[in-house]
């Protein structure tokens, strides 16, 4: 009897802690790093900041449309939002019976995102933020050149359906954050900084190392591969398009600056 | 019941048969002519495509194209409320361009490559438009580097580049203000260092209701079809 009542005190601690943990976020220390796609080699600084630890949930996403409609499905306006924008979602305000609330929103355009990162008094993170948390494995902050690392992506890359994991599916990073690789793809705020589509090849005349495929493939380790995919997806979106496999976090700025 | 159906049918066929009445009227008065005036000021009467640039015939009505509707359409620009400063140091809402064709391009006014040619590439583009159509267009060169392009900054671009006149409008917003204009034109730019950025060359036109109706892509292209697009726009 004892032991039951523990393991019953033992999972609502838990299952409290998991609900804290919504949108719970963890300070993530500068740094100067190069990253993988960086003109000559320029480091980057990044500044301290806050990251959310985990992708932002249906359920999150539910109540953010519910206290704005203007963002439910049938009221967003098409200058911010395809026509796929929440499209598995069995109404306005209604999940289909198939997504969990604790699955990250999907579907979901860069307007969308960008208006509920700021809700929340939060921001989107920059391409170079997101990349500089992502380069970290369980231990270390850059695990870029190890060979699980980037196996897990690659990994991962082939899994079909990872959208419908729920968030802490993957690993806690050296960060406590979550999910960075193996959930689903993730929003930036510059994602359109980077200039690889057909169109930029034409009239852009720098980054064109960055659309060099063959440059990324026969790289002498697969963490080119791994980044170039991040890349060339976010070299092919426009703001307003929403995919099954693309969702976001927000970051915060720190209050001590 | 049926009675009452049957009468409800009656009014409404009435009524629509009236609406289409009244408005071949106002066809009949209107003149239809080519936008490119290619036969000079040739008028048609009835609606049809110029027999020399194969271009539709537009009404010739000033009064029908005056006529602009208050609402604005869900994939208007104008649905975007942020604010941005002027090279003459006000402040407005994309809102307040409403009215006119607006043809906008993202620049920066330190840029040493491409910029001076994408700003002569609006300069003749305004040089080509007819000058009747003048009035009715205004072209709006936006920063994307908000931080050096100050109002005075863009002031001083507009005087050096000969864009100083009225339907010149430069315009200074915030860094997530443009970023989120630039996802509005899908124009993709990149700080590189303090000072310089790459970006892409497009230039777009909007409708007097803030609608996307065209873009330009590349540096030196012809444009041709812009300044087709930029008319048609006008006349609608």
């Amino acid at each position: 009897m004892k032991a039951i009542l523990r393991l019953a005190i033992c999972v609502l601690f838990l299952n409290s802690i998991i609900t804290n943990c919504q949108s719970k976020m963890v300070p993530i220390k500068g740094g100067n790093y190069i990253p993988l796609y960086g003109r000559d080699f320029v480091k980057v600084s990044i500044d301290d900041f806050s990251m959310d630890v985990y992708p932002v949930t249906n359920k999150e996403f539910l109540d953010f449309v519910k206290k704005n409609p203007k963002w439910q499905r049938s009221n967003a306006i098409k200058l911010f939002v395809d026509a796929s924008y929440l499209r598995d979602w069995r109404s306005d305000t209604i999940l289909n019976a198939t997504q969990k609330l604790n699955s990250p929103i999907t579907n979901v355009s860069w307007f969308a995102a960008k208006n509920y990162c700021e809700n929340q008094g939060k921001r989107l993170p920059t391409v170079d933020e997101w990349e500089y948390v992502a380069m970290a494995n369980k231990t270390i902050p850059d695990a870029r050149k190890l060979k699980e690392y980037n196996a897990f992506i690659l990994s991962w890359y082939e899994k079909p359906k990872t959208f419908n994991l729920t968030i802490g599916a993957t690993f806690q990073n050296y960060w406590k954050v979550y999910d960075l690789h193996g959930l689903v793809w993730e929003w930036t705020s510059d994602f359109n900084s980077v200039l690889i589509t057909g169109e930029s090849r034409k009239d852009v005349d720098i980054d064109s190392d960055l659309f060099c495929g063959s440059a990324a493939v026969n790289a002498t380790d697969l963490m080119n591969y791994a980044a170039f995919m991040r890349y060339a997806i976010r070299g092919s979106l426009k703001a307003k398009y929403t995919m099954k496999n693309l969702g976001f976090r927000c970051v915060k700025d720190d209050k001590i600056n | 019941m049926k009675q009452l159906t049957f009468i409800i049918l009656l009014i409404t066929v009435t009524l629509l048969g009236a609406c289409v009445d009244k408005k071949q009227k106002e066809i009949a008065e209107i003149g239809f002519q080519c936008p490119m005036k290619c036969e000079g000021d040739k008028v048609y009467s009835e609606k049809g495509i110029c027999p020399v640039c194969k271009m539709d015939l537009k009404s010739n009505s000033k009064k029908e194209r005056k006529v602009i509707s208050d609402e604005i359409s869900d994939e208007s620009i104008f649905n975007l409320t942020s604010t941005w400063n002027t090279e003459e140091g006000k402040s407005i809402t994309l809102k307040e361009l409403k009215g006119k064709t607006i043809v906008m391009v993202m620049i920066y006014t330190t840029c040493k490559a491409a910029c001076p040619r994408l700003a002569a590439d609006m300069r003749n583009i305004e040089a080509k438009i007819p000058a009747e159509f003048k009035t009715d267009v205004q072209y709006v060169l936006v920063s994307i580097d908000p931080t050096t392009d100050t109002p005075k900054k863009l002031k001083e671009f507009a005087i050096e580049n000969y864009m100083d006149g009225e339907q010149w409008t430069f315009l200074q917003g915030t860094e997530s203000n443009v970023r989120e204009f630039s996802n509005i034109l899908s124009v993709k730019y990149k700080q590189i260092s303090p000072l310089d950025f790459s970006h892409s060359n497009i230039i777009s036109v909007f409708n007097p209701q803030g609608e996307l109706v065209h873009q330009q892509e590349g540096l030196g292209v012809d444009n041709k079809e812009t300044i087709t697009k930029i008319i048609e726009t006008v006349k609608k």
